[in-house]
């Protein structure tokens, strides 16, 4: 874990003078105000779209709210880039609306969308179902005695919602746009697709022209913001006084009645699920079926599904094995060595893809040319991206866990291992499988890591959309994007779907 | 004269074809404390949320300070209704300090900083205004609510379960200060709970519930010593019941002449409502009833006693009245009031005296 941010300090510092003048060059300290525009949009737009629709789906009367919240969700299985390709392929020049209104208005530009504009629409119709699943949740925990003795002490349902509901919401909306920001930092696909130089493409520019100094100084402020960004969450989060005060019974979630607005309320959820899910699909099942018209074959297509789905199984299995024992030990048994182990591995969230790939290719040139260039390097990088995921959910599910139950089995005879095995490991089954399919849906969609780690003539399904997108030959990429967005949608819709508190 | 502060007309509430809250008929003077007692399940929380405003009644009419609030057309939001609530977890708000949530109620127009102070005051928590609801304890958690639902000056007062959340120590402590304050603040209140000793410690009355419905509306005492049905007998607590016979013209049980004989009664099977604090009993060698078992609570002795008959009865005891197990007893019965009694199982008051020609009939007859 420690691995990257030791190899990004010795490159950087090598040579110090020249790594403080990397620093303050003006092209840094664009980057550097790009990247954090970028970040502030798209949370801030992610947050506008998502409380709302959680709110609507949650605690009122809209109808279709199931099939609503599932639509919204989804497009958590489209990868940026895929988003980034539509996005081009809709509103660029000569794309499809332009196209339209030509016909119609004779319409022949429209404004620039390479850049941040595109940039941040790509992103944000594709992460903001981060903070619609945080704020789902955190609006299922809410006490709903809080708000009838607000209405009881004199303020309607508008003032209760601002004065009580929202800020017991803050916490949630946080968690969410941690993620969002996250998400936005690492992006590799979509900033790059739409030339806004963010550092996680200027480090690959930078890596890809021989400037590796350059690309060393940038990822370590790459680092650096994420860590200000968890900070910052951490802030917004208060001092964790957010929980109910004491236990009792919870009552049953009232829905609101949204009377006249219900239909305008509807339409609002659709459309942004149209932006977000109906039109990048429909955009790429024209595009294969066009591909296919003019001759294109599938038969490339399928051996890097089947590279896809091997390695992002192989991923989710190892980074679930090794995550379950540092779940375990860091709940079971805190000690300060177990609990450092543990605060360890949350790094990994912070690190961005592409810093990753750069520290294991330096590890692997100099001390292990064995496994460089090998699939095994590559599993390493996924799982120090990854194990965060699982290890949040595993963790989760063994503090739900009543240790009472496993001494319960201990005192009627049986050794610790057993116990493990019969009685933990088989309480914790949800969690496992739901972190596997984490660990696998983001296998799948990632992308800087796998390019620059695949051993050599080694594709997948994200690298053949990338380069075929960035070539710009669209039509190339539709097949490949589609099949990608049908993979991860199954394991998302299955983790729905298992949620209880969709059934309402 | 003043309207009364609360009043119900029929108040109904139907869930899924069950009557949750059927017929119910109050009235809340000013300054009144009034507990409803019931089990769970019984309705009672419903009806307290139907007062609030958070459920609407079926069919009936709420008036609160000869104000209309729900009836046949009508249905006042509870913002707008001035009527305070305590909820079972208090429900403070937790991104709030102790004085936000104390002034969340007030209006623009109230001088804020003394009415908190005065509440606060009035629940003795004045330099805790500061703090975080995380860092209070139960008690003080509760009395924050109080004061919050206080401040805004409210006609009535709702407490939900005040005190199931508390340990027993705490709990009977609670009890008298949250009487007081209410009653310091003239409060007119409605408590729920199903804890008779909560009820008779808080309410000036006490409305027990049973299946949606008010069994008896009556003070405490009126409550526990003349209960009007078999239900409020059994749950205010100890009740057993003993056949009536009738013996050299007088009506006895098993355990000693009825000594209130009066109007006319109507019924073949007669019962009677005995506590374990209306009987006594003394060691004697020639006595039908034999002790079976026994407890020491401290203050007092509950045996149990097995009559001739075969029933059992429970006693209480002075705490030096230690008998040995097997204990040939005498059973005495000292009432000195009218016990309620069942006439065919139905329940009857202060006319056991009928029964005696109704008795006497049947007996000469056979």
């Amino acid at each position: 874990m420690i691995l990257p941010i030791i190899y990004l300090c010795i490159r950087s510092f090598s040579d110090a003078s020249e790594a403080w003048d990397l620093f303050f060059r003006e092209r840094t300290i664009r980057t550097f105000f790009r990247t954090a525009m970028l970040i502030i949009g798209v949370t801030g737009a992610s947050i506008a779209i998502a409380v709302p629709i959680a709110w609507f789906t949650v605690r009122s009367n809209l109808p279709f709210r199931r099939v609503i919240t599932v639509m919204a969700i989804l497009p958590l299985s489209i990868p940026s880039y895929v988003g980034a390709l539509v996005v081009i392929a809709v509103l660029g020049p000569k794309g499809s609306l332009q196209q339209g209104l030509e016909m119609l208005f004779n319409v022949e530009r429209l404004p620039e969308i390479y850049g941040l504009p595109g940039a941040m629409l790509s992103l944000t119709l594709m992460s903001y179902p981060f903070v619609l699943l945080t704020v789902r949740s955190g609006l299922f925990k809410l006490d709903m005695a809080l708000e009838e003795t607000s209405r009881s002490l004199g303020s309607g349902q508008v003032l209760t919602f601002f004065r009580i509901t929202l800020p017991q919401l803050r916490s949630s909306i946080a968690a969410g746009a941690l993620l969002v920001a996250l998400y936005t930092l690492s992006d590799f696909g979509a900033v790059s697709l739409l030339r806004y130089e963010t550092f996680s493409w200027s480090i690959f520019l930078q890596y890809e022209g021989f400037n590796r100094g350059l690309a060393a100084v940038q990822s370590l402020m790459l680092v650096v913001v994420a860590f200000l960004i968890l900070f910052g969450e951490n802030k917004m989060r208060g001092k964790g006084r957010y929980y109910r005060v004491t236990s009792g019974a919870i009552r049953p979630l009232i829905l609101m009645s949204l009377g006249r607005w219900r239909w305008p309320v509807f339409t609002f959820c659709t459309s942004i699920i149209f932006a977000s899910l109906a039109v990048p699909v429909a955009i790429l099942c024209y595009w294969t079926i066009q591909g296919l018209y003019a001759g294109q074959t599938l038969d490339l297509m399928w051996g890097r599904a089947l590279n896809s789905i091997l390695i992002s199984i192989s991923a989710s299995v190892i980074t679930v094995v090794a995550s379950l024992p540092i779940a375990f030990l860091s709940i079971r048994y805190p000690s300060w060595l177990n609990t450092l182990l543990e605060k360890l591995c949350y790094v990994g969230f912070a690190l961005p893809g592409i810093v990753v790939a750069l520290a294991l290719i330096f590890f692997g040139i100099n001390l292990a040319p064995l496994l460089y260039q090998t699939v095994f390097l590559l599993l390493f990088a996924y799982l120090i991206l990854f194990l965060p995921v699982a290890l949040g959910v595993l963790r989760a599910s063994i503090l739900q866990v009543n240790p009472s139950i496993e001494e319960s089995a201990r005192s009627l005879g049986r050794a610790r291992f057993w116990v493990l095995m019969t009685i933990t490991l088989p309480l914790l089954r949800p969690a496992i499988l739901a972190g596997a399919s984490l660990v696998f849906i983001a296998t799948l969609k990632e992308l800087p890591a796998t390019l620059l780690l695949s051993p050599p003539g080694f594709q997948t399904l994200a690298t053949s959309i990338w380069f075929a997108a960035s070539e710009a030959f669209f039509a190339r990429a539709a097949a490949p994007a589609l099949l990608l967005i049908l993979l991860a949608s199954i394991p998302t819709t299955w983790l729905l779907l298992r949620e209880g508190n969709l059934k309402q | 004269m003043k309207p009364p502060a609360i009043r119900c007309f029929g108040l109904t509430k139907r869930y899924g074809g069950i009557d949750a809250v059927y017929d119910v008929e109050l009235t809340l003077y000013h300054g009144e404390l009034l507990v409803i007692l019931g089990p769970s399940a019984c309705g009672k929380t419903t009806l307290l949320r139907m007062i609030a405003g958070f459920e609407y009644p079926d069919r009936g009419t709420l008036a609160v300070e000869g104000r209309i609030l729900a009836g046949p057309g009508i249905l006042e939001a509870p913002e707008k209704r001035n009527i305070g609530m305590v909820a079972q977890d208090y429900a403070l708000f937790p991104h709030m300090n102790v004085a936000e949530n104390v002034s969340y109620g007030l209006d623009r127009k109230t001088d804020r900083v003394s009415r908190i102070k005065e509440s606060l005051d009035l629940v003795g928590l004045t330099e805790l205004e500061h703090r975080m609801p995380h860092e209070l304890s139960g008690g003080e958690q509760q009395r924050v609510a109080l004061a919050r639902a206080l401040a805004p000056k409210p006609d009535v007062i709702l407490l939900d379960e005040p005190f199931s959340n508390l340990d027993m120590g705490l709990r009977s402590h609670l009890r008298a200060e949250v009487r007081w304050i209410l009653k310091k603040a003239e409060a007119t209140a409605i408590f729920v709970t199903h804890d008779q000793e909560d009820a008779m410690y808080l309410g000036d009355r006490i409305a027990v519930m049973h299946s949606g419905r008010l069994e008896q509306v009556d003070t405490p005492e009126e409550v526990y010593t003349k209960p009007l049905t078999r239900f409020v007998a059994e749950f205010m607590g100890h009740a057993q019941f003993l056949p009536v016979y009738l013996k050299d013209g007088a009506l006895v049980t098993e355990v000693g002449k009825l000594s209130n004989t009066e109007n006319g009664i109507q019924g073949d099977v007669i019962e009677v409502m005995v506590r374990p604090d209306d009987i006594s009993i003394e060691a004697d060698p020639e006595g039908g009833g034999v002790i079976i078992e026994r407890v020491f609570l401290g203050t007092h002795y509950i045996y149990t006693v097995r009559l001739s008959s075969g029933e059992k009865i429970k006693v209480f005891s002075e705490h030096r009245e230690k008998h040995p197990l097997f204990t040939k007893v005498v059973v005495k019965l000292n009432t000195h009031y009218y016990p309620m009694c069942l006439v065919d199982g139905e329940p009857r008051l202060r006319d056991i005296g009928v029964a005696y020609q109704r008795i006497a009939k049947k007996q000469n007859r056979a």
